[in-house]
């Protein structure tokens, strides 16, 4: 592989006494279309939540785009990383929630330039077109000015994909963006992710539950169990030949 | 005699009710400013008792709250007569319209603190996660995510705490303060008739508390649930 974009090394997560991430190695090539996949509690969206900074880490390190996202480089050895190198990391990263939380009291086109405006600096004026134009790419034109209770599941976590997007992020993290939706509204959300993975260079890190679709975007599969990485390979791989016991238990237990 | 204005005692009781409507009414407007003023200082101080005691360091938390545990669990009348008399001793003279008003202000803040956290508390995690995720800063956060979400929460517990600190306002009587109340004692004092005007003023009293309730009603009615709302 290329130089990753994101690599895990020896990474673990604990809440008290409970291992979520048992020394997860991992890594993730720039561009690359990565689907995670597991049974729940098997660390798969913690691993989302680690890298959007959401989560601290209790041991190992983990680098994006070449520099430690929870450490930092002072005085010749690696410390803590303070507040302000997290926020520089953060840049590097979006993230499409499950729930969307989407900041209710905001129309959809605040929603997606309040960070751009006051983050990025951008005028009024740009924030305004960048929001605009990222939410005719999720087909809202129409939506803009409508406050998310106004607007179905699969519209608001549309908006949700143009308000991570709106900070140009390199790395788009998705945590089951569809869980939440009636099975209707999730075709119009995946079509949207989909048209984002072909037609961009992002690199896209997708916890989901919908193995067909996870099939059809992602360049790699990875089977999480039990805070490690249990298999990965390519869609057609893992999906037709799993080589592990417990990947194909779950594949047989969702498909 | 009263802010100049005087009584009839020669025609009955209709007619003395008459004459002393216009005096109570200046005592029910100096009620209704010591209630405000109280109110504002509250609503001001409450927040930063909010905000403080919800401090990540402990330095900044445990003042905060053991200043607010001291106003809530000692009573106004005593921090009233602190105010008034105590610090009159060591030189800081406080003219007693104010000491009322700030006296008010402070103890009521204390409990307004605790609404303003449950307010807060109540806007769910994922709120400050998408702000996190979105990198906006923690005060950005808290003043364009959290708060316009936690207002209409709490309207409805400020609005009771409006109404009780206009129940509390005759206690600032005791620093002489020409409130209501007062007033009908003065009256009273000086004509032997004390149920004409007491009873006047507790019809003004039900009046004043309902109609502050009704307002608060509107406000609570008129505001969107989601959170005041940022186009």
């Amino acid at each position: 592989m290329t130089d990753p974009i994101i690599r895990f090394d020896k990474v673990v997560k604990r809440y008290g006494s409970l291992v979520v991430i048992n020394e997860l190695d991992f890594a993730v090539a720039p561009g690359e279309k990565v689907t995670i996949i597991g049974p729940s509690g098997s660390g798969k969206s913690t691993v989302l939540r680690i890298l959007m900074t959401l989560e601290k880490i209790q041991g190992g390190l983990i680098t994006v785009a070449g520099e430690p996202l929870w450490h930092e480089q002072k005085n010749g050895a690696l410390q803590p990383a303070s507040d302000a190198h997290l926020r520089k990391m953060r840049r590097t990263l979006g993230m499409v929630f499950q729930q969307f939380n989407l900041f209710p009291h905001m129309t959809a086109l605040r929603n997606v330039s309040e960070a751009p405006r006051q983050v990025l600096g951008l005028s009024r004026q740009d924030a305004r077109e960048r929001a605009e134009e990222l939410l005719r790419m999720v087909g809202l034109a129409d939506h803009m000015q409508k406050f998310p209770h106004q607007m179905s599941g699969g519209q608001q976590q549309r908006v949700g994909i143009a308000r991570a997007l709106a900070m140009r992020p390199r790395i788009m993290l998705f945590d089951e963006p569809t869980s939440a939706l009636d099975p209707e509204l999730v075709g119009e959300v995946l079509t949207v992710i989909r048209r984002l993975a072909e037609e961009h260079d992002l690199t896209m890190l997708l916890v989901t539950h919908e193995m067909r679709f996870a099939r059809e975007v992602s360049d790699r599969v990875c089977f999480f169990d039990r805070g490690r990485m249990c298999e990965e390979g390519k869609p057609e791989e893992l999906f037709t030949a799993p080589t592990q016991q417990r990947t194909r238990d779950f594949l047989k237990a969702v498909l | 005699m009263l802010f100049g204005l005087s009584w009839d005692t020669d025609h009955g009781e209709l007619a003395f009710a008459i004459s002393i409507l216009p005096i109570l009414l200046r005592g029910l407007l100096v009620t209704l400013e010591a209630s405000i003023a109280g109110f504002a200082v509250a609503l001001v101080l409450g927040l930063i008792f909010a905000i403080l005691k919800s401090a990540r360091s402990r330095w900044v938390a445990w003042p905060a709250v053991a200043v607010t545990e001291f106003c809530r669990d000692t009573p106004l009348l005593v921090q009233l007569f602190f105010l008034y008399y105590v610090l009159a001793d060591v030189g800081i003279i406080l003219p007693a319209f104010l000491t009322g008003a700030l006296a008010l202000g402070v103890q009521y803040s204390a409990y307004m603190a605790e609404v303003y956290r449950a307010g807060i508390e109540a806007v769910p995690k994922g709120q400050r996660e998408a702000a996190h995720a979105l990198d906006l800063t923690t005060t950005r956060t808290f003043t364009h995510v959290i708060l316009p979400q936690a207002v209409p929460r709490v309207i409805p517990a400020l609005g009771n705490y409006l109404v009780s600190i206009m129940k509390d306002v005759p206690v600032l009587s005791v620093v002489t303060v020409l409130e209501m109340l007062n007033v009908a004692k003065i009256i009273g004092d000086q004509t032997f008739d004390y149920i004409v005007p007491l009873s006047m003023v507790g019809g003004l009293y039900l009046l004043l508390t309902l109609v502050a309730s009704a307002i608060v009603r509107m406000i609570d009615l008129s505001l969107p649930k989601t959170g005041l709302p940022l186009r």
